[in-house]
């Protein structure tokens, strides 16, 4: 596929170079979505419901009508019948899904439903008006608790019984009870985790235009291609009529992958607009109604030996979905069964998940969604550790796969392969001098200080070849002043895509990396591509890159060797320039190949086209490629006021080659600082009557630079399949994070009897576990 | 209520508008001035995204009126070094990866800005509690708290 690109030593490719993105975000010349602005645009605000349940009787907008300034209220009946397809090219046509109206009809089912639309001259306008939309509503009894839904006498939606949005199993549950009949250690707990959010800090948005026939949509999204196909679909109408454009999204983390209910009433709406439409979230409504992620429990169960093999694993998996769930939330819920093994030895398993429907907001994709495999998993090991009576570390050690037993099917599955689980844990523990620890944490204890150690040990499969992730195409123009520009589908959402894919296309060219530029995130000149999300970006990236650059580098190759009289294997590209191997002062830049292939195409080789681009598309055929990683870090707990303070963190990972360690060391840094906001601080929460309690940011706390600890890094690098053998890296963190301080605090408290199997860990949450701590 | 006449000098610039009185200034600095480079990431004075200097002191722009700016000075991002010349602050988050999606950006190097104006050398804990009022949700703040420490020790 590349037969000339040895030729040229990585230049770019593994450097810390600054970022490309830096300069316009530095300077406060991004384009974000609130900053666009169209001829006479007119603004958005959503009318929403109050109430958790409630049946919908009427709404009266005329008094928000007759607001100067007020240009449209609409309700369902204005918009829900122009729906004409609402299916996800991540899910697929044919995948079962759960209803999702763009306005609420008959009844609202969560505060913050979205039940009117206005549009108005100013955002300011719009609000003013909303609060004028009189809606009659007939108050109903809520299913708030997940864990009571499935009793409850309300249903979330008609024809789901018990409020069940569906079931998968898998595995063998008879080998697991064999197993556990003749274990020496059983170990089984409950472990439940909090809802908590991926609170990008730009929330949603969308500029909306239609003119001509044709609908233009400025979007903050991580895939600006599946709003384009959602958007057409939606609307009935082809997918070239509608272009999607993106520059600059301010954090997703999976919230912005897919086009949301608001998103579709956008759409819908501004056919019956006569201008643009923008709406942008406020902060209230994306901690209400943006979604919730990771509230799930699991009844989890594992058989050892007396040595501390494990024998066996279970989860029994139960997630809340909310009223809304994006996408259909079951396929998710099974990998939560099907990566439970994690890096381990585990000769059977099995799993069950069911996703279960409350009238809260509902759940969409957080980084890592199938993150509690790691926790239940991780949480566990280190309770039966405590009951076995060994140490977590060691309990570990004596089931890690090691690397020679690759490919390794685990029980539930799932073939790991390019991975490295031994050696990112030992790697782990010598960075934090796991010994040296346990004796600081002696004499602290001795002193009356409890000092504690947690890790997380977990697989990932990144880089996914399933549907439309299976691809990824590039287009890369040597312009006829010979700079450089490849275009590629985009969703750059933070995660330096533009930097990545210049450092790429350099070396593959042999060009300097000023003379590169990149084009993404507009669907009208870009190709197709799935967008960023299950850490895919970069080994795709990659791959199309290099699929695309090899054509165009035999080109160029070509027409050098042919202008020189040279032959094409003595031909180096270095530095924008093709010279003859060995005669450097004999060479062409890559302006006169280019003017020659643009303005002078008689002069080429004979066949040879003329101009100087090349597109193509990286086919991605592994259907997943395993990254790993250990988390390790500590901790001390006060426990007399419940507060933890994180000491020291660890991360040791395995994603391959790295095409920018800043970038990989960045990712990892926000995804584990994510983690540690959801065990430590975050709570998207609800009281009993389903009002949500946590809609600011005085309520939804995350971390500060304040609380957070340096992080630091090891990276081992096993090369996965694909070009390049980078792997991905984007969500680790957020699954590595929460179970290693999980673990740390429990370690910490393990002198008080004390047994952590409910998050969040706030100093209250702790204070009360010490206070119905058993008496020893 | 009546609008109001206002005027304020922006980046050195002096302008003059006619708003209502519950503009924000930071919906007046991007909506009325086109300086988009002030960004609202809560609209109730946590996030500190929307960060600008008022007659020099770090205010949080989606908290104050624009009428109150009446007669003040206004310095934004887009008063802070350019693309073609990073302010050392700037270019310390560029060297330090102190930035990813950019959105929090505009807020933590105006807060930066007047931190070490104030307080050239800052230990570390004088750089997180100066700036535990700004929000990031993509670096982990490993990238903010080496660009901080960097510039300081430049400036």
């Amino acid at each position: 596929m590349d037969p000339t690109a040895t030729s040229v030593a990585a230049r770019y490719t593994g450097a810390r170079v600054h970022r490309v993105e830096d300069a316009r975000l530095l300077t406060g010349h991004g384009t974000f979505v609130d900053d666009v602005v169209r001829p006479g645009m007119l603004h958005a605000c959503f009318v929403r419901s109050p109430f958790p349940r409630a049946r919908i009787l009427g709404v009266d907008s005329s008094s928000a009508l007759a607001l100067d300034g007020v240009h449209a209220v609409f309700v369902a009946a204005d918009l829900n019948p122009d729906v004409c397809e609402r299916w996800y090219g991540l899910t697929g046509k044919n995948t079962p899904d759960t209803p999702r109206p763009p306005l609420a009809e008959d009844e609202a089912r969560f505060v913050g439903d979205p039940v009117a639309l206005v549009v108005a001259e100013s955002r300011y306008i719009a609000e003013d008006a909303a609060d004028l939309v009189d809606v009659d509503y007939e108050p109903l009894p809520p299913v708030v608790d997940y864990l009571q839904a499935h009793e409850s006498a309300g249903l979330v939606h008609e024809g789901y019984e018990n409020n069940v949005a569906g079931r998968l199993r898998g595995g063998k549950p008879d080998a697991v009870e064999q197993a556990c009949d003749s274990a020496a250690h059983v170990v089984t707990e409950t472990i439940y985790q909090q809802a908590y959010a991926p609170v990008p800090m730009e929330t949603r948005g969308l500029v909306v235009e239609w003119s001509g026939g044709e609908l233009t949509i400025w979007a903050a999204t991580q895939a600006p291609h599946e709003v384009r196909a959602f958007c057409a679909r939606l609307l009935g109408i082809p997918e070239h009529s509608v272009r999607v454009i993106m520059r600059d999204t301010g954090g997703a983390f999976g919230q912005k992958i897919l086009p949301l209910r608001e998103d579709m009433c956008l759409m819908l709406a501004a056919r019956k607009a006569p201008a643009a439409v923008k709406w942008i979230e406020d902060r209230r409504e994306n901690l209400m109604s943006a979604g919730q992620s990771r509230h799930e429990h699991g009844v989890v169960r594992m058989a050892f030996d007396a040595g501390g093999t494990i024998a066996a694993a279970q989860i029994d998996h139960v997630q809340d979905v909310g009223a809304y769930p994006t996408p259909w939330p079951v396929g998710t819920g099974s990998a939560v069964g099907m990566l439970f093994p994690g890096p381990y030895r585990i000769p059977v398993g099995s799993w069950t998940t069911t996703s279960v429907f409350s009238n809260t907001t509902g759940r969409t994709a957080y980084r890592g969604p199938w993150q509690f495999e790691s926790v239940a998993r991780e949480v566990l090991l280190d309770i039966a550790a405590r009951r076995i009576g060994l140490d977590p570390v060691e309990l570990r050690r004596r089931n890690m796969l090691d690397r020679d037993e690759l490919p390794y099917a685990n029980p539930n599955g799932m073939r790991y392969d390019h991975m490295a689980p031994r050696e990112v844990f030992e790697q782990a523990l010598a960075i934090i001098d796991y010994d040296a620890f346990r004796r600081e944490q002696e004499e602290a204890r001795a002193a009356g200080r409890y000092l504690g150690i947690g890790t997380c040990s977990y697989v990932e499969p990144t880089t996914s070849a399933m549907a439309h992730f299976s691809t990824e195409g590039a287009t890369i123009r040597v312009e006829p002043s010979g700079k450089v520009n490849v275009y590629l589908a985009g969703g750059s959402t933070g995660n330096s895509l533009e930097t990545t894919a210049v450092q790429l296309v350099a070396d593959a060219l042999g060009c300097d990396i000023a003379d590169v530029h990149t084009i993404q995130g507009d669907t009208a000149v870009t190709p197709f591509g799935a967008g960023t999300g299950g850490s895919r970006s970069g080994g795709m990236i990659a791959g199309a890159v290099a699929e695309t650059a090899s054509t165009l580098r035999e080109r160029i190759v070509a027409i050098a060797a042919h202008k020189l009289e040279a032959a094409a294997e003595d031909i180096e590209l270095a530095e924008s320039r093709a010279a003859v191997r060995g005669t450097p002062a004999v060479g062409l830049s890559f302006a006169e190949i280019a003017s020659a292939a643009y303005f002078d195409a008689g002069s080429l080789p004979p066949g040879m086209p003329a101009g100087l681009e090349a597109s193509g598309r990286y086919h991605n055929k592994t259907m997943s490629t395993w990254a790993n990683a250990t988390h390790v870090c500590t901790c001390e707990v006060d426990p007399s006021t419940g507060v933890v303070t994180l000491l020291r963190y660890v991360v040791s990972e395995d994603c391959g080659p790295m095409i920018n360690p800043n970038v990989v060391e960045g990712q990892i840094d926000g995804g584990t600082v994510q983690g540690i906001g959801g065990v430590l601080y975050e709570h998207l929460a609800y009281d009993e009557d389903g009002n949500p309690i946590s809609t600011t940011f005085l309520d939804y706390l995350m971390p500060t630079i304040a609380e957070v600890p340096v992080i630091e890094h090891g990276h081992v690098e096993t090369p996965g399949p694909g070009p390049g053998g980078h792997k991905g890296v984007g969500e680790g963190g957020a699954i590595g994070a929460p179970p290693a301080v999980v673990n740390a605090v429990a370690d910490a408290l393990a002198p008080f009897g004390v047994t952590i199997t409910r998050l969040p860990l706030s100093p209250a949450a702790l204070m009360s576990m010490l206070d119905e701590r058993p008496v020893p | 209520m009546p609008e109001v006449d206002i005027e304020v000098r922006v980046n050195g610039t002096r302008r003059r508008a006619r708003v209502e009185p519950r503009l924000t200034l930071a919906d007046y600095l991007r909506d009325v001035c086109h300086l988009t480079g002030t960004h609202l990431g809560c609209e109730h004075g946590v996030c500190g995204a929307c960060t600008v200097l008022l007659d020099g002191a770090a205010v949080r722009s989606c908290l104050v009126f624009a009428v109150q700016a009446e007669g003040a000075e206004v310095t934004t991002i887009e008063g802070m070094g350019s693309a073609e010349e990073l302010s050392p602050v700037q270019e310390a988050f560029r060297d330090h990866h102190g930035l990813q999606c950019g959105f929090c950006t505009p807020g933590f190097v105006v807060s930066v800005t007047a931190l070490l104006r104030d307080n050239p050398n800052p230990t570390d804990d004088e750089i997180r509690a100066g700036l535990s009022g700004n929000l990031c949700r993509c670096t982990g703040y490993q990238g903010i708290l080496a660009a901080v420490r960097a510039a300081a020790g430049r400036s």
